[in-house]
C-alpha cells in the first residue's frame, strides 16, 4: 500500500528517530512511504489554546499536505495528533466559514490512522517479534497516553504489541490511565498543576524499577522525560530514572540491529533515548 | 418573570459563537465568580499537603466504588445515551416544559416563583420565611435546609441572615461546612477537604450543644450532629431544599439523599420552599428509570442511594400544608443562548467528573471560585456568569484536556470540547487579535507563521545544528520567562542535530 507518513511537527524537529523508526516498520512489511512535504503541524497547540482564527492555515495546510498527494493511508507515530485531525479540524474548518475545508479534512482524517492502530488494524499484525522482527530485551513501563484512550479508543492496541516484541517485559504504572500533566499549553499555564501531576507519574514510573518507559506520544513522553531527567540529576538516589522512548523505536529494534539502553548511571541526553 | 420572558428561540449559528439574537443574557450572580485566578489560587492550594491527601484518599475511593458498580451494568452506555437523550429534549423543549409543570404544580395546590437571577429568588424566599415563620426569643426566625447546590449558588444562607432569618445546614457535610464557615470544595462531599480530627474541632467550636469530650471517631461525630439537628427538625415551621429532578407531567418534585435528614426537612414542617434551577425537569415520571440508575452510581458508587423524596402538592393532614417552588434561571438561558455550551445545561450534578479530574484531585474545589468546581464548574461557570467577566477567562484553561471527564460522565457533557470552544471565546474577547498581551500569545503567533508551511519548517531544520551543539547533553534546564514555566519543574531535552525532514531529504527522496 501507499503509505503517506504524518510525521508530527515535534517529531520532525525534536525526535526524528520517531519518524525514521515509524518509516523502517512500513518499509519492512513491504508498503511504499511518501512524506508530503508541505506538511507541518495538526493545530492542536492553537486549537486547545483556543486560537481558533490561527489554528486555520494550520489546519488548511495540513489539508492542502494531504491532498495532493497520493495515498491509501496516512500514518502517525502519535495518538494526540491523529485524534486532533478528527476531531477538531472539521470544528476548526467550519469555525472559520469554510465548509469545504471541514468535509476535506474530515476525509483526510478518516484515513489517517495511529502507527499501531494501522498495525494491527489495517495490517492483521499481533505479533510484532513475528512481523516485525521487533526485539528489546528490556523492562518496559507503557504509559497510554490520553488521547489515544479517550479519543482514539486505542484500547490495548500500543500495550499488546509492546508486549510481542521479543524479550520485552511490560511494567504495569500504578495509576497509569490518569494524565501526565502535559496538556500542551496547559504546562505553561497551570505549571504547579502540571508539575504536581507531572510528579506523581514520575514516581509511579521510578517505582517499577523498569528501564525505561515508552508510550504513543512524543509529547507526554517529553513531558515525562523531562521531570524524570529533573528526578535523576536532583535526586542521587534515583539516578536510575529511566529515560523515555517512543514505542516505534521499540518495534523497529531488532537483534540485527538493536535500539540500546545506556548502562546505569551513563548519561542518557534529553531525557529520552537518542 | 413568566414563562414569556424565557424566549428560547435558538440563535442561528454566528461566526463567534457569542451573538444571542432574541435572547434574554441575564448573567449568574451570587457564588459563581473566580475571586482570583485559577492558576494562582490552586498553585496555592496545591502546595497543602494535607489538603491533597484528604482529596486523593476521598476521590479514589468513591472512583474505585463508582465503577465497580458502573461496571455491573451490561447497559451502562445506553443509560448514558438515553440520559443524554432525554437531556437534549428537555434542553429543545424547556419553555414547553416550564409551563407544563407550573400548570401541574399549581393544580395540585403548589405556588410558582420565577426568578430571574439570585437577587430575585432570595428575596422571594426570604418573604416566604417572613410570611410562614415564627419569631423565636433571639428575634430572628429560622429555617431548616436540605443540601442545595442551587441554594449554594445563590448565596441564599448569607442572604437570608441579612434579614434575621438563620438557615441551618441539615445534610452531614453541608453542617460541617457551615460550622467551619467554610465554603464547599465538591458539590457531593462539600468537606471533602476535611479530615475526622478537623471536623472534630469544627463541632467543638461550632455546636452550642456538643459533648466537650468529643472524640473523632466517625461514629461519634455522626452522633454529635445527629442530637444537633433533631431538636431542630421538629421545631422548625419553615424548610428550604434544592431539587434533583421536577417532573413537567406530573408537577412533581424530588430529592435523593444519603442520611435522610432531607427527607425529615420534606416532611416535618408546615411551609417547604423549593428552589430548582429551570433546566432540571424532566418530561415525564418515566423518564426517572434512567436517572435513578445514572444518578446514584455516577455520584455515590451506589446502586441505589438510601432516601428518594418526592412530593406532588399537598394533600390533607401528611406531609407540608403549604408548597413552593421558586424557578431560577441565574445565567441558565445565557448558558441556553450558546449553542454548543447549552449542553452543559445536561448536568446531573452527579460529581463524576471532579473525582476523576487531576486538576481538581491536585487543587481541590476552592481554587475554582464558583460553587461549581472540577471540569463541570470549569465550562458551567462561565456560562452561566460570562466568560467575558475577566475573572472567569481562566477557568476553561484548568485542564490537561485529558478527557476522563467526558467518560465518567453520566450524561455525556463534551466537557473537553466545550472547554476548547470557551477558550475561543476567551481569546476573542480577552486577547484580542493585532497584539498578542502574553509571551504565549506571541509565541503561538510565531508558531502559526511557522506551522501553516510545511518549507518554513526547514528553518526549524536549519537551526538544529547550532541548537544541538549550544545545548548541553542534558537538555536546558534553567530557561527565562515563560519557558521557566516549563524549566520549573521539568527539563527540555537537547535538541537533535537534524530534523527529519532533513534526513528525507538525504536517505529517501530521488
Amino acid at each position: 500500500m501507499k503509505i503517506a507518513l504524518f510525521a508530527t511537527c515535534i517529531v520532525d524537529a525534536m525526535y526524528p528517530e520517531v519518524a525514521i523508526a515509524t518509516t523502517r516498520i512500513l518499509e519492512r512489511l513491504g508498503h511504499t512511504v511518501s512524506f508530503p512535504e508541505r506538511q507541518a503541524c495538526c493545530g492542536q497547540m492553537h486549537i486547545n489554546s483556543g486560537k481558533f482564527h490561527d489554528a486555520y492555515p494550520v489546519v488548511r495546510n495540513h489539508v492542502l499536505a494531504f491532498e495532493n498527494a497520493a495515498w491509501d493511508y496516512a500514518v502517525a507515530p502519535s495518538g494526540s495528533c491523529v485524534a486532533s485531525l478528527g476531531h477538531q479540524h472539521p470544528m476548526i474548518a467550519r469555525y472559520n466559514d469554510d465548509e469545504s475545508l471541514a468535509g476535506r479534512a474530515a476525509d483526510i482524517a478518516d484515513r489517517t490512522y495511529e502507527l499501531c492502530h494501522f498495525l494491527t488494524d489495517i495490517c492483521g499484525i499481533s505479533d510484532a517479534a513475528e512481523a516485525l522482527g521487533s526485539y528489546f530485551p528490556h523492562t518496559v513501563a507503557y504509559h497510554p497516553s490520553c488521547h489515544g484512550m479517550r479519543i482514539l479508543r486505542l484500547g490495548d492496541r500500543q500495550r499488546d504489541l509492546l508486549a510481542s516484541v521479543e524479550g520485552l517485559e511490560l511494567a504495569e504504572i500504578q495509576n497509569e490511565s490518569e494524565c501526565c500533566g502535559f496538556g500542551g499549553t496547559f504546562a505553561v499555564k497551570n505549571p504547579a498543576i502540571s508539575g504536581a501531576m507531572l510528579g506523581d507519574k514520575t514516581e509511579a514510573i521510578v517505582s517499577t524499577n523498569a528501564e525505561v518507559c515508552s508510550g504513543g506520544d512524543v509529547s507526554c513522553l517529553m513531558h515525562i522525560g523531562g521531570g524524570l531527567s529533573r528526578t535523576r540529576r536532583l535526586i542521587p538516589a534515583e539516578s536510575n530514572a529511566p529515560a523515555t522512548v517512543h514505542l516505534a523505536r521499540i518495534l523497529a529494534s531488532t537483534k540485527e540491529e538493536p535500539l540500546m539502553v545506556p548502562a546505569e548511571g551513563a548519561t542518557v541526553t534529553g531525557g529520552a533515548l537518542r | 418573570m413568566t414563562t414569556r420572558d424565557i424566549d428560547v428561540t435558538l440563535p442561528r449559528e454566528t461566526h463567534n459563537d457569542r451573538t444571542m439574537l432574541g435572547m434574554p443574557t441575564v448573567p449568574g450572580r451570587g457564588n459563581l465568580r473566580e475571586v482570583a485566578p485559577f492558576q494562582e489560587a490552586s498553585a496555592h492550594e496545591s502546595q497543602n499537603v494535607q489538603l491533597r491527601t484528604n482529596l486523593r484518599n476521598a476521590t479514589h475511593s468513591i472512583q474505585d466504588k463508582r465503577d465497580q458498580r458502573v461496571a455491573e451494568m451490561p447497559d451502562w452506555e445506553q443509560l448514558r445515551d438515553a440520559g443524554e437523550a432525554i437531556k437534549s429534549d428537555v434542553i429543545a423543549r424547556l419553555p414547553e416544559l416550564l409551563e407544563q409543570f407550573e400548570a401541574a404544580f399549581t393544580a395540585r395546590g403548589g405556588h410558582v416563583h420565577w426568578a430571574r437571577d439570585a437577587d430575585e429568588a432570595n428575596d422571594i424566599i426570604a418573604g416566604l420565611v417572613e410570611d410562614n415563620a415564627r419569631v423565636n426569643e433571639q428575634g430572628r426566625r429560622d429555617v431548616i435546609k436540605v443540601k442545595s447546590m442551587a441554594t449554594q449558588e445563590t448565596g441564599l444562607n448569607e442572604a437570608l441572615a441579612d434579614r434575621g432569618i438563620d438557615a441551618l445546614e441539615t445534610d452531614l457535610a453541608e453542617l460541617i461546612v457551615q460550622l467551619g464557615n467554610d465554603l464547599p470544595s465538591h458539590i457531593l462531599v462539600p468537606a471533602i477537604h476535611r479530615n475526622r480530627e478537623e471536623i472534630r474541632r469544627i463541632f467543638l467550636r461550632g455546636m452550642d450543644d456538643v459533648d466537650p469530650d468529643l472524640d473523632s471517631q466517625p461514629a461519634h461525630l455522626a452522633e454529635a450532629s445527629r442530637k444537633h439537628l433533631r431538636r431542630r427538625f421538629l421545631s422548625a415551621d419553615v424548610a428550604v431544599s434544592g431539587a434533583n429532578f421536577g417532573i413537567a407531567d406530573t408537577g412533581t418534585l424530588s430529592v435523593v439523599e444519603s442520611e435522610g435528614n432531607g427527607r425529615m426537612c420534606v416532611t416535618l414542617p408546615k411551609t417547604l420552599i423549593t428552589l430548582m434551577g429551570i433546566e432540571k425537569l424532566l418530561p415525564s415520571f418515566g423518564d426517572l428509570e434512567v436517572f435513578m440508575q445514572l444518578l446514584p452510581r455516577s455520584s455515590t458508587g451506589e446502586r441505589m442511594n438510601p432516601y428518594s423524596s418526592f412530593w406532588t402538592g399537598v394533600a390533607d393532614s401528611d406531609g407540608p400544608e403549604n408548597v413552593h417552588v421558586v424557578l431560577l434561571d441565574n445565567g441558565r438561558t445565557r448558558a441556553l443562548a450558546d449553542e454548543h455550551g447549552r449542553e452543559a445545561l445536561h448536568c446531573i450534578r452527579c460529581s463524576a467528573c471532579m473525582n476523576v479530574c487531576p486538576v481538581y484531585q491536585r487543587s481541590g474545589g476552592h481554587a475554582y471560585g464558583s460553587v461549581y468546581p472540577g471540569p463541570i464548574g470549569a465550562i458551567l461557570t462561565p456560562l452561566l456568569t460570562g466568560v467575558d467577566e475577566a475573572e472567569n477567562g481562566t477557568l476553561p484553561y484548568a485542564s490537561s484536556l485529558c478527557g476522563a471527564c467526558f467518560d465518567a460522565c453520566p450524561v455525556k457533557i463534551d466537557i473537553p470540547t466545550m472547554l476548547t470552544r470557551l477558550r475561543a471565546q476567551d481569546d476573542e474577547v480577552n486577547h484580542g487579535e493585532k497584539i498578542p498581551r502574553t509571551q504565549l500569545d506571541a509565541a503561538l503567533k510565531g508558531a502559526k507563521w511557522m506551522m501553516s508551511d510545511g518549507r518554513r519548517m526547514n528553518l526549524i531544520g536549519k537551526a538544529l545544528p547550532i541548537a544541538h551543539i549550544t545545548t548541553p547533553s542534558e537538555g536546558m534546564t534553567d530557561l527565562p520567562g515563560i519557558g521557566g514555566k516549563w524549566t520549573g519543574t521539568r527539563d527540555i531535552p537537547q535538541p537533535p542535530k537534524s530534523s527529519f525532514r532533513s534526513w528525507w531529504k538525504d536517505n529517501r527522496d530521488e
